[in-house]
């Protein structure tokens, strides 16, 4: 559906000032996929979705959209492709002088072989969509953030578009509300099979409604993937830190306590982290292990994250026993488990190991 | 008029002098009026056209920019009685003479529209660009931008520029008057002044400062009422 192949972008080229913003993006997202870009701030996320559009003209590279190429369409068929590409944005970007009704009727006002009534309907059908039926005679100030979103949603998608792109579009929301606007989008996207972008820097946006993910790091892609994929196995240092950060809290607070050591001593127990997805999450792995190996092993911390249509468990455990048991037990549940990632051996501290 | 006011038993004087300020309250208003009308319909378009040759607008054109800006610049920073004198020539070439309200609408309107232009371009500036952004990604060209999201949002704003500029017209159309514009600025120099009557001098600054708060009580009025934000 989207296709952007080698995408560079320097912002003032030629001049002293020249700003580096893409360095050569590739990036591939299917019809009816919602597809998460997660970056720092200044990664070049916003430059990025805004290429889509051609908000943004690239410096090099191509924009494919829907198997037409943008970069060479001329302003008048642009104009007219962007009306199939709706976007949405933090700040919402509402007319303040305009009525919720008016403000979604803009884009289909812009029609001009539409009729009043057809207008009338289109918008109170769109705000009904949104959960705004009541509200279509305020004014943007007498709204809430969710709500101003809401319509920022349903004019986005008035014309009917295929695509949407969301840049930062929860950033200014409180977490509750951020939550029933990404429903929403997830509702929409099953509702009208829409191919959204979601551009973020909230790695927990990324975990409740996107399919895939892209990781953008100084103008270049460090990362992408499946978002169970990102979040249970990151390569990228900067991916281990956004995915640590919203999935790892607990994990790592247990862990900070802990004095762990690479090579096995008598007595000591290893540390392991235990990934489980979906279904496997139910099975009583742990207990099964320690029956068949003779390790005994003990549950030190863990959490369950539920992405949308898929789930994560993490569970760090001790296993203790013989170096031999340990292999085995470990053995075991690495065959078991979705992933098993060895952390090291613990050391009882002295006061410990006296008691 | 002033066979009437005598009619109702008012001395001659007092009737004569009442009807000739309301003659130049009259003339006042008209040349105010027309003069204010004629700033919106030129000084808007110079405001937009300032704003969007700017940088980062969409018809960003640095060297048009500088050099329209520098007119601008140039006739605002001329005092208005100067320029009144100085485009004499002009004002008799588009009404056939210098003398008179219809005359003093000309240099009124040369004066106000780079000032009501700068005023536009600041208040168009105070839209948030990102309303551009939303337009355009909806698909709408320069002229829809213009209209039905720069102006619109700014209007508020540019109902007070209009008010301002109203004001600087009343106050400049009593300096028109002085050197033959007609109006109240004419009587008060003419009478007022020349003929040391105090009270026709009272009288057309009473007049004036009344205009003057209409004219502010109006357009916060509208400018309240066209404000939604
Ligand atoms: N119009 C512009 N002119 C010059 N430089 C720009 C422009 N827009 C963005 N940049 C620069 O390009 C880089 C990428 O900016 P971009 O807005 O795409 O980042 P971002 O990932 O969206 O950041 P944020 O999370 O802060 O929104 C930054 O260094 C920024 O300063
Ligand atoms: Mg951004």
């Amino acid at each position: 559906m989207i296709k952007l192949q080698q995408i560079v972008k320097t912002y003032n080229e030629g001049t002293d000032q020249a700003v580096p913003a893409l360095k050569g993006v590739s990036l591939e997202i299917g019809r009816g996929e919602i597809f998460g870009v997660i970056g720092l701030s200044g990664a070049g996320k916003s430059t990025l979705i805004r290429i889509i559009n051609m908000l943004e003209v690239p410096s090099s590279g191509s924009v494919v959209v829907d198997g037409v190429e943008l970069t060479t369409l001329p302003e008048s068929k642009l104009r007219e492709m962007r009306r199939s590409i709706g976007m949405i944005f933090q700040q919402f970007n509402l007319l303040s002088s305009a009525t919720v009704k008016e403000n979604v009727a803009f884009p289909l006002r812009l029609d001009k072989t539409l009729g009043r009534d057809q207008i009338e309907n289109r918008v109170s059908e769109l705000l009904d969509m949104v959960g705004l039926g009541d509200k279509g005679d305020f004014y943007p100030a007498q709204l809430s953030g969710g709500q101003k979103q809401r319509v920022g949603i349903a004019r986005a998608l008035a014309t009917n578009p295929k695509i949407l792109l969301c840049d930062e579009a929860t950033s200014a929301l409180d977490p509750k509300t951020t939550s029933s606007i990404l429903e929403l989008l997830i509702k929409l996207r099953d509702l009208l099979n829409l191919t959204i972008v979601i551009i973020t820097h909230q790695m927990e946006v990324i975990k409740e409604c996107c399919d895939k993910v892209a990781v953008l790091d100084g103008g270049v892609i460090a990362e992408q993937g499946t978002v169970v994929d990102i979040f249970s196995s990151p390569r990228h240092e900067l991916t281990a830190r956004l995915v640590n950060s919203a999935v790892r809290k607990d994990v790592l607070d247990t862990l900070e306590h802990m004095t762990l050591i690479t090579e096995y001593r008598e007595g000591g127990s290893a540390v392991v982290e235990l990934l489980f997805l979906g279904s496997s999450a139910n099975d009583p792995v742990i207990v099964e292990t320690a029956e068949l190996t003779g390790a005994s092993i003990s549950i030190l911390a863990g959490s369950i994250h539920h992405f949308h249509g898929e789930i994560l468990g993490i569970l760090v455990v001790g296993v203790a026993g013989t170096q031999e048991i340990i292999d085995k037990a470990l053995e075991t549940l690495r065959g078991r488990v979705y992933r098993l990632n060895f952390l090291g051996y613990e050391v009882k501290t002295p006061e410990e190991s006296a008691t | 008029m002033s066979e009437l006011l005598m009619s109702w038993g008012l001395e001659r004087t007092l009737a004569n002098n009442i009807a000739m300020l309301g003659q130049g309250t009259l003339d006042t208003l008209y040349m105010v009026l027309a003069a204010t009308v004629i700033s919106i319909v030129l000084g808007v378009p110079l405001g937009v056209l300032l704003l969007v040759t700017s940088k980062g607008y969409f018809w960003d054109s640095p060297r048009f920019y500088a050099v329209l800006g520098a007119v601008v610049n140039a006739l605002r920073s001329v005092p208005f009685i100067i320029l009144m004198v100085a485009i004499i020539p002009f004002t008799k070439m588009l009404v056939g003479t210098s003398i008179g309200t219809t005359a003093a609408i000309v240099p009124l309107t040369v004066s106000t529209i780079p000032f009501l232009g700068r005023l536009v371009e600041t208040s168009l500036r105070t839209v948030p660009y990102g309303l551009i952004e939303a337009a355009q990604s909806m698909g709408a060209g320069p002229y829809t931008i213009i209209g039905k999201v720069l102006l619109r949002e700014a209007l508020p704003e540019l109902v007070q520029n209009f008010t301002l500029t109203l004001i600087v017209i009343i106050g400049c159309s009593a300096m028109a008057g002085t050197i033959g514009g007609g109006g109240l600025g004419d009587i008060a120099i003419r009478y007022g002044y020349m003929r040391f009557q105090a009270g026709m001098m009272v009288a057309t600054v009473l007049i004036l400062i009344v205009m003057v708060q209409l004219a502010q009580w109006l357009g916060d009025t509208l400018a309240r009422h066209v404000d939604h934000r």
